[in-house]
């Protein structure tokens, strides 16, 4: 726990704005003014906040269905993203991606994506140009993080990027999320390996980390070492599997008869980042219940404040379908 | 006579040709729902319902929940298929056709040919399509336009519970590879199933879902609902469309349509796909190439833009045609002199 108050603060906010975020769409998806498939990232924050509070903007990340986490964590607008969520002009894409698109590519978040598996290729590429783009003046290289879930690691596009990284030396860094369902599928029958997916990484020819997804400090830790190795020049690769949760259904409108008596309130009791983090900061006397009720409200604020604006903000035009196809034609 | 959903036609056929032929296996994703969770097998049968109750009743090794690998499936569907089985595999969304194009392409519609007709590769991909959603630009998508182009591939898009039905059952006994493209949009559609247990409905003959005399309409999928639904309203206006469903793409019966634009002399065609290399332009070739002479007026094609599917509802709904456009269409090919 080498982190001071100020970055205890940040990334307790961050990872509570994702989870303020994802709980209101929770409820307003239930009035039916947002349109589309909305997945939900509740339960997991720790994990995209413990890998991108160590990374710069030169840092790519690509990431998945379930992509609001790792958009906010990278930095991403927080009222643009609603914006686009409840599809208006003024949104972080002009309302033509939606939940599943939302991309910064200035903030280095290449996009989440609606297809399984595609993203793992996508930071191979990105990470093949850091390598060309070479280090730092310290000597250390960018990096690009593909996010991925349990559901993704079987996807063919997923093991060969892994092997081209590998075979290419491509500082891309492979963060599996094994919250342990793909859909209404356990990891427990499509995962082959044991519902070990590190293993795969490793058989590629991968240093690979493990770690608890539902504690930032261990997430925080770990990726921190995963970090030091793929930024030095010439290590090329590495995974980490991080073993997490989802709070609510795959998709908005799941009925989740797939779980256990009793699972959710168990995980929610006792698989809570949010929850985890303020024991420990409190518990070390690193930051008061006080200072952390401050950070609920404001984060609280800044999600009532980017609904509020969503309602507010311009709808798209017919004629804008026809646009950004192309830059020029 | 049933009363039913698509879906249940769809379920239900499936089911009867499982029943009747040990062959018919199913496979794909979530096709069972549940496996490996505390929920168990059948938890959730099927994100479309379309598979809801198969694993009870037939067992794993012939209801193969896979995991979120398309290649495989699509290829294991080519491999059972040579094998002799008659797999009925469910690529969850068409758009996935994507990951698994060379299985399906490079494989699955060549066999037969390369082979010198010396295999037989009886394998049902359905593909769950189109837009209507807001499902944004990668579970949207229309891709008539690719399969049709495949030689080898049959292709079928059913538009009524009692298509559904009868050209899945079909489908399902042809000894050629096919595509069956289902709009999700038409899932909860509900409408008269024959009983009939061998109740078929043959490739290559269009239906007439509409008779008139002035303007001959050109649908398939969901867009044929639109062509009625326009079709009705010109019809307060004593304008008569013919309405052609084709039902299958490929093959296609082009003497329907030719006989049709013959009689009424003007063609509006209706398709979900953008509007470069599609079935709109490929019917439209098809009728100055072979009713010219017929002809009172430039063939109007109703299409999606050349764009991807966009997310937002006044996009989307921008994006799509309508019966309002597809009645504009008709319109202007009559005022046309
Ligand atoms: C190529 C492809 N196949 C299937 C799907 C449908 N689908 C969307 S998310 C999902 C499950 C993904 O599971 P996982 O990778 O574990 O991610 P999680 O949902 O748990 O975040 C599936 C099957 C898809 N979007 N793309
Ligand atoms: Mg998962």
């Amino acid at each position: 726990m080498q982190l001071n108050r100020e970055a205890l603060t940040r990334a307790y906010r961050q990872m509570k704005l994702i989870r303020e975020f994802e709980e209101r769409l929770h409820e307003e998806i239930q009035t039916g003014e947002i349109a589309g498939f909305t997945h939900l990232y509740c339960g997991q924050e720790a994990v995209a906040v413990g890998v991108c509070e160590h990374l710069s903007e030169r840092d790519k990340i690509v990431s998945t269905h379930r992509g609001h986490g790792h958009c906010l964590a990278k930095g991403c607008d927080v009222t643009g993203m609603m914006k686009e969520i409840w599809g208006s002009q003024e949104g972080l894409c002009n309302g033509k991606g939606g939940s599943m698109h939302i991309a910064d590519i200035d903030k280095g978040m290449l996009g989440a994506n609606g297809i399984v598996g595609a993203g793992a290729p996508i930071a191979v590429g990105a990470a093949l140009s850091n390598k060309i783009d070479g280090p730092d003046a310290d000597g250390k290289l960018a990096v690009s993080i593909a996010f991925s879930g349990d559901g993704a690691c079987n996807q063919g596009t997923t093991f060969e990027a892994m092997n081209l990284a590998v075979v290419t030396k491509a500082p891309a860094i492979f963060v599996f999320e094994n919250n342990h369902y793909s859909e209404h599928t356990g990891d427990a029958y499509a995962v082959g390996t044991a519902q070990d997916i590190a293993s795969r990484a490793e058989a590629f020819g991968m240093k690979v980390w493990r770690a608890d997804g539902t504690d930032f400090f261990s997430v925080f830790d770990t990726f921190g070492e995963v970090l030091e190795f793929v930024r030095t020049p010439g290590n090329g690769p590495a995974a980490v599997e991080f073993d997490t949760e989802r709070f609510f259904g795959h998709f908005e409108g799941d009925p989740q008869r797939y779980r256990g008596e009793g699972e959710l309130d168990r995980l929610r009791a006792t698989r809570d980042c949010l929850r985890k983090f303020r024991e420990k900061v409190t518990g070390a006397k690193l930051l008061t219940d006080e200072d952390l009720d401050a950070v609920d409200a404001d984060a609280l604020q800044a999600i009532e404040d980017a609904v509020k604006a969503s309602r507010a903000a311009a709808r798209p035009q017919p004629e804008n379908v026809l646009e950004n196809v192309y830059i020029s034609y | 006579m049933a009363k039913m959903m698509y879906r249940d036609a769809i379920r239900g056929t499936i089911f009867q040709e499982m029943q009747r032929d040990p062959r018919v296996v199913v496979l794909g994703e979530d096709v069972v729902g549940g496996m490996g969770t505390a929920g168990g097998p059948e938890a959730i049968g099927g994100i479309w319902s379309t598979s809801t109750g198969f694993y009870e009743a037939f067992g794993p090794d012939r209801v193969i929940d896979t995991p979120i690998s398309e290649s495989a499936i699509m290829g294991a569907a080519g491999g059972l298929a040579l094998a002799g089985k008659r797999p009925v595999a469910e690529i969850m969304f068409a758009d996935f056709i994507g990951v698994c194009m060379d299985q399906l392409w490079n494989q699955i519609a060549k066999f037969r040919y390369m082979f010198g007709g010396k295999s037989v590769c009886p394998a049902v991909i359905r593909m769950p399509c189109g837009a209507g959603y807001n499902a944004a630009a990668q579970h949207s998508q229309m891709i008539s336009q690719f399969v049709t182009s495949m030689p080898g591939l049959k292709v079928v898009m059913p538009a009524t519970p009692a298509d559904a039905c009868g050209l899945l059952r079909q489908a399902i006994r042809d000894d050629d590879p096919v595509v069956f493209l289902e709009h999700k949009f038409l899932y909860a559609m509900t409408g008269d199933v024959p009983d009939d247990p061998d109740f078929v409905i043959p490739f290559g003959h269009a239906r007439l879902a509409r008779a008139g005399e002035d303007v001959t309409v050109v649908a398939s999928g969901m867009m044929v609902g639109y062509a009625e639904t326009a079709a009705d309203d010109l019809a307060q206006d004593d304008i008569g469309c013919d309405v052609l469903d084709l039902r299958t793409t490929s093959p296609l019966d082009e003497e329907a349509i030719l006989d049709s634009v013959e009689a009424t002399g003007r063609l509006v065609i209706v398709d979900e796909a953008p509007p470069r290399c599609s079935l709109a332009t490929d019917i439209a070739a098809l009728v100055a190439n072979k009713a010219f002479a017929s002809l009172k007026a430039p063939i109007e094609m109703v299409t999606a833009p050349h764009t991807p599917v966009p997310f937002a509802r006044e996009l989307e709904g921008a994006y799509l045609p309508s019966p309002a456009k597809v009645a504009a269409a008709v319109r202007k090919t009559l005022a046309y002199r």
